[in-house]
């Protein structure tokens, strides 16, 4: 923090004519060796961006764990994953599951931030509670609501003593519905950090803009659709981009719900990427591997600049 | 006027307490009352999870149970082997790149610096990179599984670093070198120093992502080497815990240990660190 404060009052105009100085004597290139920038490319270039290179090219193979060789086999793959409607039914529960994630997710986290917002002790230990879930492994969370959610189990006793009749919903075994269900599971493991974020948000807003519309004599409703909404933006902006990508590769919550089921209607792509990996289908794997690679890399891009263009208006 | 309005928001902030309560008990309370009366039943109570309190209390038995069977001791060791290296490394090389990207102006390194980045974004090719490490020789080893984390993270901590080294005065790595620092000189003395808030936050963050990672363990190193992620999925889904819902419960309280006191020890760090970045 203190460094933050040293930092602000050096003036622009004094650090670029320190640049230019620089540049002139020549010395930063070697104050700054390029030398530093190697082991870290190193690693990212062979483990990151070189398997995926490899998935460019082994999808189109017949790279399998039944024969050692492997041959090049042009769009079989794709094709094949085509026919019995995988390849699509896939990428569309990928995308439907990670819409419905950052919909609730933000949702939650802005409930939870509006309700949690001022300073009391109350307050404080809810939020550390709500950061709780954050923490914990979504494989556990997964197993905790598989356990809740049987017909028989803790959701459905509760719903019963409520209504006073014996409810036997099957959550996690309808083809429609479970997959909304799962959605929410995701979206309350990640909702206090969405949460904290929001509140992060709440914060840097004047205090005198939500007085001043007050006076001018708007009610709450109105304060926050026209105050504080609009200045939220850049929090709407991490919550919602973080939430789609990290739901696009969503995998621990679903396998530890549903894994895939019933009938593949909750199959994300790294569930199907996964069970066919398994199988020994490996270039089946890693087409629907590059097929993740190639959503994520269409979507994300649009996604964000289109977030950065809401702030922009304001 | 005013004291009507005055009134209506006391009475509208003396119900928000409340509502807190109700909120956190319903969200957090009920899941987590769930697992913690499991935890501490026998194995017949414990068949169908619920409310109802143990006739008989025995959640440390249930702990040594799941200790002693279990295979929950190596795969702690598991963990920490492959989450401690990963972390340094991450760390010590994304510190050293992000100096560079940031100080240095060029489009060589504004493209570095977006291929640096871009695996914040993009998903880790799963399948290949088992693939790459049998060609390697580290198929299912500690050091392979530790070098495809760090290809992960990298970009999380090129990301936070770069930002943050930019805030930092050039002035101040001057003044070290006038005295005849050497550019190793100045990062370990000046640089790294600076860094250890950003530094802090992204341990925090890496660790959360490398302790409860299950997905990319389950290809690299599953079935090989134990991690407590992969444990409870080996435990959860095979025939010797199926529904034995009081182990696998009082396995996922123990597995969460860790991180959880962590938390609650470095609550206020953690938060700052993390919304800090966030909303700009």
């Amino acid at each position: 923090m203190s460094i933050l404060e040293i930092t602000k009052p050096v003036p622009e105009s004094a650090k670029r004519a320190d640049h230019r100085t620089a540049g002139k004597r020549g010395g930063r290139n070697r104050d700054h060796p390029y030398w530093f920038l190697i082991p870290a490319l190193v690693v990212l270039f062979v483990f990151f961006f070189l398997p995926t290179l490899y998935n460019f090219i082994y999808a189109f193979t017949d790279w399998s764990s039944f024969k050692s060789a492997i041959n090049f086999v042009g769009l079989s793959n794709f094709s094949e994953l085509l026919t019995n409607g995988s390849l699509l039914e896939d990428l569309r529960i990928t995308l439907e599951y990670a819409i419905m994630v950052a919909f609730f997710q933000n949702l939650f986290g802005l409930l939870l931030a509006l309700l949690l917002e001022r300073d009391t002790r109350i307050n404080r230990f809810a939020r550390a509670a709500f950061f709780v879930p954050v923490v914990m492994s979504a494989l556990a969370v997964g197993y905790i609501f598989q356990a809740m959610l049987k017909p028989e189990g803790v959701i459905n006793g509760i719903l019963g003593f409520l209504t006073g009749q014996h409810v036997t919903i099957a959550w996690l075994g309808s083809t429609t519905w479970t997959i909304v269900v799962v959605a929410v599971i995701h979206a309350w493991k990640w909702m206090g950090l969405s949460m904290l974020i929001y509140l992060a948000g709440l914060k840097t807003i004047n205090e005198d803009l939500v007085e001043a519309s007050r006076i001018d004599g708007a009610n709450r409703w109105r304060t926050f659709w026209s105050i504080r909404w609009p200045l939220l933006a850049p929090a709407i902006t991490f919550n919602v981009a973080t939430a789609l990508l990290g739901s696009m590769n969503g995998f621990d919550i679903v396998q530890a719900t549903t894994a895939g089921g019933p009938g593949g209607t909750t199959e994300l792509l790294n569930i199907f990427i996964f069970r066919t990996f398994g199988q020994g289908l490996f270039a089946q794997a890693t087409t629907m591997s590059l097929m993740l690679f190639l959503m994520v890399a269409i979507l994300a891009f649009p996604v964000i600049r289109f977030l950065r263009k809401r702030e922009e208006v304001l | 006027m005013t004291s009507a309005t005055a009134s209506r928001r006391r009475r509208r902030v003396s119900l928000q307490p409340f509502a807190a309560v109700a909120v956190t008990i319903l969200l957090l309370g009920i899941p987590f009352a769930v697992v913690l009366l499991t935890a501490s039943k026998n194995q017949a109570e414990a068949l169908n999870p619920n409310l109802s309190l143990p006739t008989h209390w025995q959640l440390l038995q249930n702990f040594s149970t799941v200790l002693n069977e279990g295979r929950m001791v190596p795969a702690f060791f598991g963990s920490l082997l492959i989450m401690v290296p990963s972390v340094i490394l991450v760390l010590v090389l994304g510190a050293m790149a992000s100096w560079i990207l940031a100080r240095r102006k060029s489009r060589v390194v504004a493209f570095l610096y977006a291929l640096g980045i871009s695996g914040i974004v993009l998903p880790p090719a799963v399948v290949t990179i088992v693939l790459l490490l049998r060609q390697l020789g580290l198929a299912g080893t500690a050091i392979g599984m530790i070098s495809v984390y760090t290809g992960m993270y990298l970009s999380t901590v090129i990301f936070f670093v770069t930002g943050f080294i930019r805030t930092i005065p050039p002035e101040l790595e001057e003044a070290a070198r006038m005295d005849g620092a050497s550019p190793v000189g100045v990062f370990v003395r000046i640089i790294l120093p600076l860094l250890s808030p950003t530094l802090a936050t992204a341990t925090i963050l890496i660790c959360l992502y490398i302790w409860n990672d299950v997905f990319y363990a389950l290809f690299v190193i599953g079935g090989r080497l134990d991690t407590l992620p992969l444990n409870l999925y080996q435990v959860a889904s095979s025939g010797l815990y199926l529904q034995n819902w009081h182990l696998i419960f009082a396995y996922i309280i123990l597995m969460s240990l860790p991180l959880l006191i962590t938390f609650v020890v470095l609550q206020r760090k953690i938060i700052s660190g993390i919304t800090s970045g966030a909303v700009k």
